[in-house]
């Protein structure tokens, strides 16, 4: 009884505070001037026809850094607290309880979804999306790859490598952004190419595909730990 | 043509039902379908509102990546208390 009085005055406290800021806010029409000012000079100095794109990696470039940092992080600690639970000696499952239909359509659906997901990493400059959402979709490719396969096993081994040297390579580049341009995660290193094409932006096709990879590498790791103790308790 | 305003609400209001059956369920399977759903909506209404690349995030890790996990986190919960059982 108690709790539900306090769950219901939470949500009133919540209701009044959120009409109240509705009140506050009026649509913007106008940008403020940061935005205005990626805007308009964005696509001159970056070259990159996503414009989000060119904020997160080269105005904001350092922000991407912090949350891939983040993200591996994040899929140390769970590789940790898995690992430290139970011993690694994964069984191989042995008749593996998944149904032919699905193990037919991932055979089928997962090469297509790994080449969407590098598709969209290497289109980051031109097209919605980019690293981080390219990373994901070749994440949930192997997931289904593994949802099909239970026994299947992925080799921590390459994940570790591709995540640390695709790391490394982004933080290189930032440091020769530093060294050949005019600062840190500075896209000018290489030409700007034709505004538009594959070949344009300077560095953030290789800065995304880095991105890419490590994202992709770290989600991988963690559902593919996920996956192994599971199995291991059977 | 169907103006986006109206769009834009029902998105909201799907959401807002999907939240509701993620908590109130007791069935926790129907939970991270529902709690799935949520992102799922939400990424076409970021789409809406003219948002692609958060769109993208959202669906992907959302209802995609997120789902999956907590599906495999109930599964080694499962096993564990018929263990202790």
């Amino acid at each position: 009884m108690l709790k539900k009085v306090f769950v219901v005055a939470v949500l009133v406290v919540f209701a009044i505070l959120l009409f109240r800021s509705y009140g506050l806010m009026d649509a913007g029409t106008r940008l403020n001037p940061v935005a205005t000012r990626y805007a308009q000079d964005g696509p001159e100095e970056v070259g990159a026809a996503n414009l989000v794109t060119a904020v997160i990696v080269t105005y904001r470039g350092l922000d991407t850094l912090g949350e891939v940092t983040i993200l591996f992080l994040t899929a140390s600690i769970i590789g940790f607290f898995l690992a430290s639970g139970s011993h690694q000696e994964p069984r191989s499952a042995q008749g593996t309880g998944t149904s032919e239909i699905l193990q037919t359509a991932a055979r089928v659906i997962t090469p297509i979804i790994f080449l969407i997901g590098i598709y969209v990493f290497i289109n980051g400059h031109l097209t919605p999306g980019g690293g981080f959402q390219g990373g994901a979709i070749v994440a949930s490719g192997l997931v289904l790859m593994l949802l099909a396969n239970p026994g299947r096993k992925v080799s921590h081994t390459l994940i570790s490598a591709v995540e640390s040297i695709s790391g490394i390579s982004f933080v290189i580049l930032g440091i020769l952004g530093l060294i050949l341009a005019s600062g840190f995660l500075d896209n000018s290193i290489l030409g700007p190419g034709r505004f538009g094409t594959l070949f344009s932006a300077g560095a953030i096709p290789v800065i995304y595909i880095f991105v890419g990879l490590k994202v992709g590498a770290e989600l991988s790791g963690i559902v593919s730990n996920l996956q192994q103790t599971t199995k291991e308790d059977t | 043509m169907i103006p986006l305003k109206i769009i834009a609400i029902l998105l909201g209001l799907a959401i807002l039902v999907m939240a509701f059956v993620a908590v109130e369920n007791k069935k926790l399977v129907v939970s991270i379908i529902a709690a799935g759903a949520v992102s799922l909506f939400a990424s076409v209404l970021y789409l809406v509102l003219a948002a692609p690349d958060v769109a993208m995030t959202e669906a992907a890790i959302g209802s995609g990546l997120s789902t999956i996990i907590f599906f495999y986190v109930l599964n080694k919960i499962k096993k564990e208390r018929k263990d202790h059982a």
